[in-house]
This record gives structure tokens, sequence and C-alpha cells, in this order.
């Protein structure tokens, strides 16, 4: 039995078509009455003339012909693309949430107090004794965790220029430290995938900004060395970042905090299942030891004797978004939080590195690394891991990321989440096999069953065509 | 598999390779380089009057599989650029030692490289 999506099946080239070419009507919007110069009004607008059952079809059809985490596995490593609860949505659509930001404090208890348990429940979670919710994605945490060490640093007349990363790591590590004005000092991995720690050595010094890692790191295995490494990087006044990227294999298990980790972000999208922002609204909350607390992002909730208020950190680095941050994002991790509570939480990490082990034992690629946690890398040997990931989507699965890290050749890394059930997961087990036993023409035809058949990349990327205007 | 290496010109480990004609330095990139990126789609290379520096970075080579850095053979000023690669970046993939070169450079005095590999040992690199 296999899933697959909606798709034309007479001809070559058939796709569903753009409202621009169901239609193309010119309407004469006309009127001379802007006060507008005329260089910037027109008179004629052309809009698709479609009826609303047209257009309804239309969307209905492209979600249908779509692939998301509600039509099947979609077991991208690093991603975490875990299922979004439909009663957040409920919640996040509630009238009472709609307010507007600058309302007063006193009329917006509920709000804040919110926004305040939500900073509780992630900082007890990272073990991190502040917190701020207002950079709007991942990589706005991390950019704004490493303008705090930053500003700690200038604070305290320390002459820092470097930040050290380890080669496995994701690639806005390296684009936040060098967008903060670091030098990149790049750390190799040890034979067994984890940090070198005789390297690590030679790399600290005087210098060292901060140290940023994740933990279980980019192939799934927990860094058995973090005392120690955070010991080194401390002793030359050093900061120790986590990148909350993995943070779901440790969910009531490990805190980053007692790793000895300073500042770290949270990727609400990927641990606490709000939606993957897409560029779209998406938050990725930054977690603080206590003595940068006080370097922030303004504002920050707290609790007086008045209730919840809004207040600013003495030395914050200032606005990194407007107002709390994206409040409809917040309030969907916290109701999310809320609803799994401690013995919740467990449960997913959990059944996160359970699913991951469970599918790994079932397929027939090598998997390097191990004892892997909630991902693994798998790697497609002397095959293009693009190549057999093109084949996994004929069999009603998303395949895993490719040709990432590059410490595996040919890397598929697999993270299959808490979500999947041992059907999900055999499915998947089985789309791997078969592609990775398919002979390189069947694999070079893939896929067949999809609603876009094989793309052809180079054309795409030399001759991309952006806009529908360039279909004219 | 094998790949081409022409006899008339010298290589870089990097993978580039460099003929001289008087003062001039044409750069490009080897048969066996443009194989491993495959289909490339994006070239970017520095303007006519700049200088390069021997060792240093000078473009970036984009295909649908990586991104990687350009390396200069020799430093100098740049005298021409193929700038038919910014709307045919294929011609790197169909005629690296022709059509698809990148850089012509005017070697500076004081350069020093000295580290370009010969026909037979760069073939040797990639055996």
């Amino acid at each position: 039995m296999i899933y697959e999506q909606a798709r034309y099946t007479e001809g070559e080239d058939k796709h569903e078509p753009l409202l621009s070419e169901k239609d193309d009507t010119t309407i004469n919007v006309g009127g001379d009455d802007s006060p507008l110069p005329d260089s910037l009004t027109r008179d004629e607008l052309s809009l698709p003339a479609l009826s609303e059952p047209e257009i309804a079809r239309h969307y209905t059809r492209l979600s249908q012909m779509n692939w998301s985490i509600e039509s099947g596995p979609y077991p991208l490593g690093s991603c975490t693309m875990k299922y979004n609860p439909k009663f957040t949505e409920d919640i996040a659509a509630d009238p009472s949430a709609a307010i507007h930001p600058d309302r007063r404090a006193e009329t917006a208890q509920g709000n804040l107090g919110m926004l305040y348990g939500l900073q509780e429940f992630l900082g007890t979670i990272g073990g991190m004794d502040a917190v701020t919710l207002q950079p709007p994605a991942g990589a706005a945490g991390e950019f704004t965790g490493i303008l705090v060490a930053k500003a700690y640093h200038e604070a305290h007349g320390n002459d820092k220029s470097e930040v050290i990363i380890p080669a496995s790591a994701h690639g806005t590590n390296f684009a936040t430290a060098a967008m903060a004005g670091y030098e990149v000092v790049e750390l190799p991995s040890a034979e067994d995938g984890r940090v070198d720690v005789d390297a690590l050595e030679a790399a600290v010094s005087e210098d060292t900004a901060a140290l940023m890692l994740t933990n279980p790191n980019t192939v799934g295995l927990f860094e058995r060395d973090i005392v120690e490494i955070a010991e080194m990087v401390h002793d030359v006044g050093g900061l120790l970042y986590y990148d909350g990227a993995n943070l779901n294999a440790l969910l009531g298990r490990g805190r980053p905090g007692d790793m000895g980790f300073d500042i770290m972000h949270y990727n609400v999208h990927k641990t606490f299942a709000t939606p993957h922002g897409g560029g779209g609204p998406g938050a990725g909350p930054v977690g603080v030891v206590e003595k940068l607390a006080p370097y922030l992002p303004s504002p920050q909730v707290e609790q007086t004797d008045n209730g919840f208020e809004l207040f600013e950190p003495e030395q914050s680095i200032g606005k990194v978004h407007g107002f709390s941050g994206n409040w409809l994002v917040l309030i969907k991790a916290y109701a999310y939080i809320a609803r799994l509570g401690d013995e919740g939480l467990l449960d997913a990490s959990a059944k996160a590195v359970l699913n991951a082990n469970y599918l790994a034992s079932q397929i027939d690629l090598e998997v390097p690394y191990g004892p892997f946690h909630h991902e693994f890398a798998a790697t497609a040997g002397d095959r293009d891991a693009a190549d057999l990931a093109k084949r996994m989507l004929d069999f009603g699965v998303h395949p895993p990321t490719t040709k990432w890290p590059e410490m595996v050749p040919e890397a598929m890394l697999t993270e299959p989440t808490e979500i999947e059930n041992q059907a999900s997961l055999d499915d998947l087990a089985e789309a791997f096999n078969i592609a990775f036993g398919d002979s390189e023409d069947a694999i070079q035809q893939a896929p067949s069953r999809t609603t876009a058949k094989r793309i052809d990349q180079a054309s795409a990327a030399r001759n991309p065509r952006l806009s529908w205007h360039r279909l004219k | 598999m094998s790949f081409d290496v022409p006899e008339d010109r010298n290589y870089l480990e990097s993978h580039e390779w460099t003929t001289l004609e008087e003062d001039t330095v044409t750069v490009g990139i080897t048969d066996f380089a443009q194989d491993e990126l495959g289909d490339v789609v994006f070239v970017e290379l520095p303007s006519e009057g700049d200088t390069v520096t021997a060792g240093d970075t000078f473009g970036v080579i984009e295909s649908i599989k990586a991104v990687s850095d350009l390396y200069a053979p020799v430093s100098g000023e740049v005298t021409a650029v193929n700038e038919a690669l910014f709307d045919q970046p294929e011609l790197v993939n169909d005629d690296p030692f022709g059509d698809g070169w990148m850089l012509k450079i005017n070697v500076s005095d004081d350069d020093t490289s000295d580290s370009l590999l010969t026909a037979a040992e760069y073939a040797d690199q990639i055996a």
C-alpha cells in the first residue's frame, strides 16, 4: 500500500495552472482623482477573474499536491519535523489572544502571565536563569545569544576575537559568529564523531570569546566530554553556547545549563511543535546564566507585587524584534509544554530516541557513528544520497536530509521524531531499502509517482522563473 | 573514470589550471574539478583591474551539489574576465580547459608563487 500525492496523469508537462494561466483579465481601474503623481499610478490592472469555487479548488489541489507532515512521515534530520497539534491553533485563534501589544500591563495580565510562564518553562527545561522570547527565529536567537556574549565581554574589558565552531555544526553558527564580528575557528571532529578534545585544547586561547556546540551533536552523538570541554573554555574566560537544534533528545533528561553552557537558544518550531517558519513568523528564545541576564534584549516580563510587568534589563543589547516577539508562535509553544507537562516531555524525548534507533535497525544502509540519540546519519556508500532520496519519494514518505553533515560520506541524516508509530517507521524503512537496492538506472528515473517528476536542477538554477510574470 | 590533464599547462592542488604567455597567466578549473562539482550554475569572478594574491581566493563557483572557493595561482592584476560564464556557466562543464577559462592575470613582479604542479604531478594527485 503506497500513498500517492494528487497529480495530473495525462500530458508530459501537466501541472495545476496558475491563476494567471486560468484567466488573465485586464480591468480598467481608471479615475484621475488620485493625488499621487502619474508615474506612481496606473489605470489598468491584470487580475484573474475567477469564481470562488475555482479559487477554492485551485488551492485545495495545491495542498493535495504538496507533501507535509500531515500527509506522511517527514524525517528530515536536524529539522525535527514534529506534527503541530491542532489544539495549539485553537488557543492561538482565541479572540483574547489578539490584544494590542501596547496595551497597559494591568489590562493584559493574562497575556503577560503566559509570556512569563514560558520564560520560566524554558529556563527550567534548559537550566538557564533568564530567558528572552524576543528573537523571531532560531538563527536570530543564535545571533542574539552571541551579541549578548559580546556585550558581556565588552562590559568586562575582555579582548576577545574568536568563536570556535565544530566543522559539523549548522551553517548558521558560522554565519552568526561572522556577523557578530568574530573570527571563526573551525574545529575538526575526532574519529568517533565527537569534539576532538586535543584539537579544542590547541584552538582555545585568551582570544576565545565562545565555543558554539550542539549536544547531542549533528550525527546524534552525546558529547561525553562536555564537562571537560566547558572547563577548557571557561578557563580562558570564554563562554559556552548551546545550539538548541537537538534539544528534543534531551527533554526532561539533561539540561544544557547543568552541562556548563552559558547561553542557549530554543528552536520552538522543533522542540515544541510550533509551525516551522519557512521565513514566516517564528520564535527562537534565548536563555542565559545569571551573569549574562543584564544584557538580554528588551523587554522581558517580570513578576512583581503589582502583577506581571515589562522591564528593560540594565545593560540590554536593545531590541532584536518588535514588542515581546512573535506572540502567536510563543502561545503555541506555551500550550504544547503545558499540555505535555513533565511526563509528556520525558515521553517525547524517550520516543524520539527509540524511533530513531528502531528505524536505523530496520534499514540496510550503514550508520557509521553511534550510539546515537534522536537522529542518525546513514551513509549511501558509493550511491548518490540525493538520488536515493528522490527514489524514496515514490513510496509515500518524505526522504531524510541528504549530503550533510559532510563527515559522513553521502549522508542521509534521519530524524523520525516521536510522532511516528511502528507502522510508519516500517514504511520509511521499506522506502530506504527499496531505494538502496534499486539499480542505478531506476534511481536516475525517480521519482515517478509524485506530482512533480524529476526536477532539472541545473536548468532551474541557471534559468530560474521566480515570478508568474516570467510566464508571459 | 579518466580525466583530461593537458600537458601544456600547470596545476594547483586545489584543481585550478594555469597557462603562461608573456606576462599573462590564464586560469580555469580542471576537468576533474568540473566533474566533481557536477552541473555548474553560477560563477563569481573579480573585475578587470582588481588584484589577486597567490594562494588566496579570487572567486566562487556554485554547482547543484556544492559551493567552492577558487584559488589564484599567482599574484597580479586581473586583465580579463570570461564574462560568458555569467550567462553560460555550463561552459565550465563543457570545455573546462578552453571556453570555460575564468581569468587572465598580469603577473606582478614580486610574485613569489612557486608551488605549481606539472601535468604529471597533478595526474598523480587525482589518480
